[in-house]
């Protein structure tokens, strides 16, 4: 409305506009309507599901001739938002079909390109649910068969494709196997012959498919007493077992089948042919290929309903509802734990077994969790509260069998066993049946039992304390030599025989000064009567010279000092944060700091990782110095505990959250520019612009030069780590072969899957440097037991 | 679009408000909702600054963590304020921490608006937290008796005599 009509309009025109405002008032209000019935519809409510549908049915009738666009928009998000309420969605859209044709046939053609757009924008899981909406719109007679036939055939042809990642093709056949238990029955009875060979083709593109990614995805290296098996491989089985029974099962609510009078006379949509987008080697990503996880079977659920089988497509169908479930609801854990034990197929399943093996499926997945750990160990806590007689019970079976099979299973999923179990437990006063794994000490120590026993116990003291950890164990005395130390610090000045150490005096005279508020240059004057061991005292003094014995001095007293609590400690940093810049100012005194931190404070891993944490922040440590301390010599009695593997991938995260922050910068810059371009483009030529124009040029190449020098520092690090490793590895390997013996012992298992976990937690940071570490690091020369790591995570993404 | 949104604890404010803040309630909320700060309530006294760290760093990287004091005694009295980097490891700290145990207790928390310095310190008359001294039970972990059941004991002991 232009200004001269509002001022004509002001005087008795007033009622107009306030109507005028009203009326889009009103409408918004419709919108949020219908927004809200829409995406409440299936909630728990006092009527049943079908009035409900009946019901929104109608009032939907009501409001399409004004509100189509919107209704259609409302529908397409619930269909890819919420999966878990799949079968309430395809039947409302059924009912309206039945009664508005043109509707209909609008709404799916807007999925048709919707489903395109997705596949584009690389969103596969929502395209995934999307195929499975409209195929389940094939029952509610909304499409046609024969439509859904076209898109299984346009799909199943992307594994003809040539010169495509095995990723691309994978997640094709994956959207057609994951959608056929919902619509196998009417594509058999109407199209039996195409839906061969469809499925013809998918099981020779299966029969030739690379398996390599396998071996470090699977959470088991081994398939006893459950077969691991590749998520296409079980789904295939799965779906042949189906195709035997006749397409027929009962794992899935259809709440269309009370409306099989009406929906029968519905007219049905044919859809145009689905052009599959092509791959784009640049900009196409793809879901990474999965094991199944499987940790239970028929005999360890002996009462209730039976335990599908692995190959029953049951045990498919009910762990993607449950999956479903817990993405949507985890943000909320209480309404997420009634929501699963209220699944709808409760009556024919264990829940209670399925619910916790798909939550540890989720737990352990590989290369990630699927959600943060925490979540998982939160929602757990809720299902036992809202089943305190069933679900403890289960979960300790649960973690009985976990605990037997440690000796097969990954590391990265030992870490996140230990990490939930440590912290269930001390939700629940560390009560646990300790005795029964108190065998385990009498192994060798660096086998995966004792290991893990070893970190529950440390763990569980850093959420607790030392005596209470203790005092959990009913009979501590045979876990003594897993028993994490009381967390006391050593400060070697004080120790029995300080009085022989070079430097106990200074140290004392020190902690006097440290004691009585001194600032840095008192503490530096104190440093300066250190002499410098690594140095003929009657040479030229040299101040920039590496001075460990200052080092040890200084960082031993002061931290001493800080003993108190993180914070005292945190302090005690920045206070003299120019001090330790002056004395760790080159890679080898840094390394030296560490050492130190380390020796006085080996009994506090947790202290050992949060003062690494803020050294680096504060930049008195780089990344490179910690991880060369890790690798160090100093180190070798620790390298197989926890804590070092903490330090190490915290050290990496601050890398790569590093990058990503410029990267973040630079993108922000970049779009902000192009932004201004466009506007001045439209606007008249107007030269004034120009100053700032170049200001952001400047900025983007000052941005663009800080990106450069991060990624650089990060491809260091990792070449850094690998080649460690390589070393490391290398000469273990040597010295067994060289003496006879075999080099697969406890502490190259342990070390071999270190190395894995790095590829796998780092995944897309490691990814984007293959090329690198292929010219560099993983030659030819490498010792094949080593590369072959390297050549598994390749084909994680081949 | 935003037709959808799910459940989500950690984007609703709790009840409570400071009732020292400086500024406009509008503006208390504005600073809770893109605040890093977390408020950790009953504690245990005898809970450490260590085990804090540990559970909440479950969540993300902490930046710091200010132990709650009692003013007069300067030792902890049962709850402190948590200071992440991120917003969302706040988020998911109220998600997964508020409402499950540490050290057998059920630890709740809440958004902040950030820590300013003096906040560390109990409100109560006595030093402690105002909740302490309005208490009437028994709670070993937070110092015994609250003050107020203290103070009756104290006039029913003089009324005996």
């Amino acid at each position: 409305m232009s200004r001269r009509r509002r001022l004509e309009d002001d005087g008795d025109d007033d009622s107009r506009s306030q109507k005028r405002r009203r009326t889009t008032t009103d409408q918004n209000e419709i919108e949020e309507r219908l927004e809200s019935l829409i995406t409440r519809v299936g909630e728990k409510s006092t009527s049943s599901l079908e009035s409900n549908l009946e019901g929104l049915a109608v009032v939907l009738q009501a409001d399409l001739p004004n509100y189509k666009l919107k209704i259609i928009s409302i529908l397409r998000e619930c269909a890819v938002e919420l999966p878990e309420k799949l079968s309430v969605y395809t039947t409302l859209v059924g009912l309206i079909n039945v009664k508005n044709y043109g509707c209909g046939g609008d709404f799916v053609e807007d999925l048709w390109v919707h489903l395109r757009d997705l596949m584009k924008a690389n969103e596969w899981d929502k395209a995934r649910t999307l195929t499975r909406f409209l195929a389940d719109l094939v029952n509610c007679r909304v499409v046609d068969v024969s439509s859904i036939v076209v898109l299984y055939e346009a799909f199943a042809n992307v594994t003809l494709e040539e010169g495509i990642p095995q990723v691309r093709s994978d997640w094709f056949v994956y959207a057609i196997l994951s959608s056929l238990p919902w619509v196998g029955a009417e594509i058999s009875e109407k199209k039996d012959e195409e839906l061969q060979k469809i499925l013809n083709k998918i099981e020779s593109y299966l029969r030739t498919r690379k398996k390599d990614h396998v071996a470090m995805l699977r959470v088991w290296h081994s398939d006893s007493p459950h077969p691991q098996e590749d998520f296409l491989d079980c789904l295939w089985a799965q779906t042949v077992k189906l195709r035997q029974d006749d397409w027929t099962h009962q794992s899935l609510l259809r709440p269309y089948m009370a409306f099989d009078s009406v929906l029968c006379e519905a007219l049905q949509h044919t859809l145009p042919a689905f052009t599959v987008p092509p791959h784009s080697p640049d900009d196409s990503f793809y879901p990474l290929p999965r094991v199944v996880f499987r940790m239970f079977d028929y005999t360890d659920a002996p009462e209730g309903p039976t335990m599908p089988g692995h190959h029953s497509i049951e045990r498919y169908l009910v762990e993607e509802q449950l999956s479903c479930i817990i993405n949507a609801y985890i943000k909320d854990r209480k309404e997420c734990a009634i929501q699963l034990v209220s699944f709808h197929g409760k009556a024919k399943v264990p829940l209670n077994y399925m619910i916790v093996e798909v939550v540890f499926g989720q737990v352990f997945n590989l290369p990630q969790a699927v959600k943060q750990e925490v979540a998982y160990t939160a929602l757990l806590l809720e299902l036992c509260k809202l089943q305190p007689g069933s679900l403890p019970q289960v979960l300790a079976q649960a973690s009985e069998l976990l605990y037997e099979r440690l000796d097969t299973m990954n590391l990265n999923c030992i870490d996140r066993f230990v990490n939930w179990f440590s912290h269930h437990l001390s939700n629940f006063q560390f009560r646990w049946s300790w005795d029964e794994w108190a065998d385990c000490v009498s192994m060798d120590l660096e086998m995966p039992k004792p290991k893990f026993v070893q970190e529950v116990l440390v763990k569980s003291m850093r959420l607790s304390y030392h005596q209470r950890i203790v005092e959990s164990l009913t009979n501590p005395e045979p876990f003594t030599p897993l028993m994490p130390p009381k967390p006391v610090p050593v400060y070697k000045y004080n120790e029995e025989g300080a009085g022989s150490l070079p430097g106990t005096m200074i140290a004392h005279k020190l902690m006097e000064t440290i004691k009585a508020r001194a600032t840095t240059s008192e503490v530096t004057a104190v440093l300066d009567d250190v002499p410098n061991p690594t140095q003929d005292p009657d040479s030229m003094e040299d101040e920039s010279t590496f001075n460990p014995l200052k080092i040890d001095i200084f960082v031993q007293t002061l931290l001493f000092l800080g003993q108190k609590s993180f914070s005292h400690s945190f302090s005690a940093l920045a206070k003299f944060h120019d001090v330790f810049k002056v004395l760790a100012d080159s890679e080898e005194s840094q390394i030296h700091v560490l050492k130190m931190v380390r020796e006085l404070w080996c009994n506090h891993q947790q202290m050992i990782c949060v003062l690494i944490d803020k050294m680096l922040r504060t930049q008195i440590v780089s990344c490179p110095a910690v991880v060369n301390w890790l690798f160090s010599g100093s180190m070798s009695g620790d390298f197989t505990k926890h804590y070092v593997w903490e330090i190490l991938h915290a050290t990496l995260r601050k890398m790569s959250k590093h990058v990503g922050k410029i990267t973040a910068e630079l993108q922000e810059a970049r779009e902000k520019a192009q932004k201004k371009k466009k506007s001045m483009d439209s606007d008249d030529e107007d030269s004034e612009e120009s100053d700032s124009d170049s200001d952001a040029e400047s900025q983007i190449e000052r941005l663009q030069e800080a990106l450069e020098t991060a990624q650089s520092e990060q491809k260091n690090l990792f070449l850094i780590i690998f080649q460690r490793f390589i070393m490391i590895l290398t000469e273990h390997i040597v010295t067994n072969e060289n003496r006879g013996v075999t080099f697969h012992t406890p502490w190259y298992d342990y070390c071999i899957q270190r190395l894995e976990q790095i590829f796998l937690m780092h995944y897309s940071q490691v990814l984007a440097y293959t090329g690198t570490l292929e010219d560099l690091v993983f030659t030819g020369d490498t010792d094949p037991n080593i590369l072959k790591v390297f050549q598994q995570f390749r084909s994680l993404s081949s | 679009m935003a037709t959808i949104s799910r459940v989500d604890r950690a984007q609703e404010l709790g009840s409570y408000r400071d009732q020292h803040y400086r500024g406009t309630i509008s503006q208390q909320e504005k600073r809770l909702k893109n605040s890093t700060t977390l408020y950790v309530g009953n504690l245990s006294f005898f809970t450490t600054e260590e085990q804090i760290y540990e559970l909440f760093s479950k969540c993300g990287d902490l930046k710091r963590i200010i132990m709650g004091l009692d003013k007069v005694r300067k030792t902890p009295c049962g709850f402190c304020f948590i200071e992440y980097y991120a917003r969302e490891d706040a988020s998911n700290a109220l998600r997964f921490i508020s409402g499950t145990r540490l050290d057998d207790r059920i630890i709740r928390t809440d958004w902040d608006a950030g820590f300013i310095e003096g906040r560390q310190f109990g409100r109560g008359k006595s030093g402690g937290q105002v909740r302490d001294e309005y208490r009437t039970d028994f709670d070993s972990d937070r110092g015994g008796y609250g003050k107020a059941a203290l103070r009756q004991l104290q006039t029913l002991d003089q009324n005996m005599f």
